[in-house]
């Protein structure tokens, strides 16, 4: 596998530019600067350094995915003149062949994985990318769908070159009504301007991530996007009405309804959400919103033992019941992590284990004294030993940014092994500990976070640079691990390129062969978002 | 060791980070269902107090309010950071909106004489009005010395020396005690206040008196006339090349 290898060179990226994870944060900070006009005087805040990453520092090239990895071109056609030529037939002025802007869009968000593609394509309407899949399926061209490139897993940029189709134009709202909540949008919309669309009129997305200020709303159907607001509002299966996407063969699925309930037939729409581009191009999107709380609070809390973590995590659920929207924990290595790295103040006193909960109601009052009642047994019964609550919407963002900065810390302490895991939660922290005590002192950190109340934990591990034989003590144990419990080893990034042969860890063979079967179906050329999420067909 | 008792004046605010409507009759601004929180100057001002008690050079803190019913929450706040009780003079929703920075010194000048107190702390300005007015007429209506825009706080036997941030940079002030001092940004960076001590506040006192209780004259000679959103930006215009951008300004007639 030639997996150490592309390790060993980010082990360079990481190194040699200390400062890229900047970069990575001004999708946080594009919400700071939104939220905030008037950001004069507020100096001190730690978020303030969030808006300060608007200048990209200069960063060494990352190296060919292709060159990395022992991966082979399938026999797709290249793209000829006459291709470029069709091309601005259909979408006049919007066919990019300037080689600064392919690389932008060749290269992955974490600076991971890079493609050569020579053309990108900026669609306006369903009816531009159904003409222009229907003209690369007839001349049997590769073709890499593209939101806002801020996926994980190396899903969103080509692996060679594929041709790139970007939804960054597809961003008009075509309805929202607002007695139901319901918005129909097209593809490209990203996440934070739909938000901030929906909340002038009393709603809000249900869905909330780091990259809200990038991401597309169609990638995050596309993959299926967890997220904070997961725990209240559910899955996309649930709050996606209704999809519009064109096949690989230029026909347009118009399954937009904007209908709560529709039993008729098979439920083509959940074929395609977390497809990640492999079955379908997914252009627009009907989505219900949930009404705009009144009322959110967040507290954060520290806990004795991870055993208390669980009965806080009862507790909430019985008393703190409807009004529960989040709730996220932390380690203690984390907190030191981003004390050390970012500078961030602890609230509270020093916990092995520290619970983010938020609370989201339509009635301060009602859910003050929830909260209270809650707080006071936590604390009267020693679950908790010390906690803040946020009383204002700075304190509640500089609550929010000790958990959401984690990972930015994790990539200032050195090389970074990522797992993102689904178990089941009394076993989450025994990952932790068992790593711990398998890799001892060859590394830094071994971390534990995440989305306690979904059953997702971010496991991540530092070490002060790549080495081959760590990745061996790390893989296949975390996903064997993982499979003892019936987990899944990938809880909400997905696959992508990156985690496309761990696949089986999850799912039985059975099931990837019906998979296959669906791809070939929907797709027999293979023309969609190739070398990604299904590992490869023996 | 000084036995200096401290009055901190904190103001109910609209939250910095909720983005702010006008009402459509153009009296005011939305404030029904608005989330509100304790001024952010005010914040700074209670963990000054905070501090200083923490030195051991204050002996009680008193956290003052001056609005409706629901500026005891924001009493409570500070109560949860520190201060050892609270005052809420109360003024019904209605007069509150009238109440502007003369009516609140005079309220903090009769409650400082009141409560004997050493020191009255205060944020420079509040964020909703930037009168940044109060705290320097309380000095006036007391006759006490004033350290506004403070940026360090520091007690010297019975004198406190203020370092003050101002354009040309930092004066610093030794004032007599009792004084008035008004927070300024880098004073501190206000605490987290803990479940303890948020538990523990609840049951602290909170007073309750009414202006007139304390004979202040409440009335104002200022009406507002109208609140207005202020006129949109124009988007900006690209130009190609230069002779379109001299073309284009001697068209709006600036060259």
């Amino acid at each position: 596998m030639v997996l150490h290898q592309m390790l060993r060179w980010s082990v360079w990226i990481f190194r040699a530019s200390p400062g890229w994870w900047r970069t990575t944060y001004t999708f946080g900070a594009s919400v700071g600067q939104q939220r905030w006009p008037s950001f004069a005087w507020v100096m001190s805040s730690p978020l303030a350094f969030r808006s300060s990453y608007s200048t990209v520092p200069h960063i060494p090239s990352v190296m060919l995915t292709s060159e990395r990895y022992s991966v082979q071109r399938l026999p797709f056609s290249m793209v000829s003149e006459e291709d470029l030529a069709s091309f601005e037939c259909i979408i006049p002025g919007r066919v990019i062949t300037d080689p600064e802007e392919l690389e932008v869009a060749n290269v992955d968000w974490l600076r991971s994985v890079r493609g050569c593609s020579k053309v990108l394509l900026k669609p306006r309407t369903t009816e531009e990318v159904s003409c222009i899949l229907r003209h690369c399926h007839q001349r049997n061209l590769a073709v890499n769908p593209q939101g806002g490139n801020t996926g994980l897993v190396g899903g969103s940029v080509p692996v060679f070159d594929e041709i790139i189709l970007s939804t960054a134009l597809m961003n008009q709202v075509i309805s929202f009504h607002d007695v139901s909540g319901i918005l129909v949008c097209q593809a490209g919309c990203v996440l934070e301007e739909l938000n901030h669309y929906v909340q002038d009129r009393g709603f809000i997305m249900p869905l909330d991530l780091g990259a809200k200020g990038s991401c597309h709303i169609g990638g995050n159907v596309a993959t299926n996007a967890g997220g904070v607001r997961f725990l209240r509002y559910g899955s996309l299966r649930g709050t996606v009405l209704g999809l519009e996407v064109v096949l690989a063969d230029g026909t347009v699925l118009d399954c937009l309804t904007s209908l709560r309930k529709d039993n008729t037939g098979y439920d083509l729409k959940q074929l395609f959400i977390g497809s990640e581009g492999t079955l379908g191009v997914i252009t627009a999107v009907s989505i219900l919103c949930p009404p705009r709380p009144k009322a959110v609070n967040v507290a954060f809390l520290g806990c004795p033992g991870f055993a208390e973590v669980l009965q806080v995590f009862s507790t909430c659920k019985g008393m703190l019941g409807e009004i529960l929207s989040a709730f996220e924990f932390m380690d203690a290595e984390c907190m030191q992590l981003v004390g050390q790295h970012l500078h961030l103040t602890r609230p509270v006193r020093e916990s092995p284990f520290y619970v983010l909960v938020e609370t989201s109601g339509s009635s301060a009052d009602h859910d003050m004294e929830k909260l209270d009642g809650f707080l006071e047994q936590a604390l009267g019964s020693g679950l908790v030993t010390d906690g803040t609550v946020g009383t204002d919407q700075s304190k509640v963002q500089a609550l929010w940014a000790l958990r959401e900065r984690i990972t930015e810390a994790l990539s200032h302490d050195g090389y970074v092994f990522k797992y993102d895991v689904s178990i089941p939660v009394e076993r989450f922290y025994d990952l932790v500990t068992d790593l711990r005590t398998r890799l001892g002192p060859r590394v830094k950190h071994v971390v534990g976070y995440g989305h306690l109340g979904d059953g997702n934990l971010h496991l991540n591990v530092t070490a002060e640079a790549f080495s081959a034989s760590l990745l061996a003590a790390l893989e296949p144990y975390v996903y064997t691990w993982t499979a003892a419990q019936q987990g899944s080893v990938s809880a909400e990034h997905g696959l992508g390129f990156k985690k496309k042969d761990v696949l089986g860890y999850s799912k039985t063979p059975a099931a990837v062969q019906l998979m296959w079967q669906l791809k070939a179906l929907l797709d027999p050329r293979g023309l969609l978002n190739p070398y990604k999420t299904l590992p490869a067909h023996l | 060791m000084a036995e200096l008792r401290a009055l901190v004046a904190v103001k109910r605010v609209i939250d910095f980070a909720v983005k702010i409507r006008v009402k459509p009759d153009k009296t005011g601004v939305v404030t029904d269902g608005v989330k509100h929180s304790m001024n952010p100057f005010c914040e700074i001002a209670v963990e000054e107090a905070v501090r200083l008690k923490e030195k051991k050079l204050v002996k009680e803190i008193i956290a003052v309010s001056c609005g409706p019913v629901q500026c005891q929450e924001t009493i409570r706040t500070a109560l949860a950071m520190g201060a050892d009780r609270g005052i809420h003079v109360e003024v019904p929703a209605a007069e509150a909106e009238r109440m502007g920075p003369l009516q609140v010194a005079r309220v903090l000048a009769k409650l400082a004489e009141r409560e004997k107190v050493d020191l009255v702390l205060l944020g420079k300005q509040a964020i909703d009005d930037d009168c940044n007015q109060t705290g320097q007429m309380t000095a006036g209506l007391l006759d006490w010395p004033q350290g506004t825009f403070a940026s360090q706080v520091t007690l010297e036997g019975d004198k406190l020396k203020v370092e003050r941030e101002i354009d040309g940079g930092l004066e610093t002030l030794r004032l007599k005690l009792p004084a008035v001092v008004t927070a300024d940004l880098r004073l501190n960076e206000p605490r987290y206040a803990t479940l303890p001590n948020i538990m523990k506040a609840k049951k602290k006192k909170v007073e309750v008196i009414k202006a007139g209780d304390l004979g202040v004259d409440m009335s104002s000679k200022l009406t507002v006339v109208s609140v207005e959103d202020p006129p949109q930006r124009v988007a900006g215009v690209k130009v190609e090349n230069t002779e379109d951008l001299v073309a284009k300004l001697k068209e709006i007639g600036r060259i």
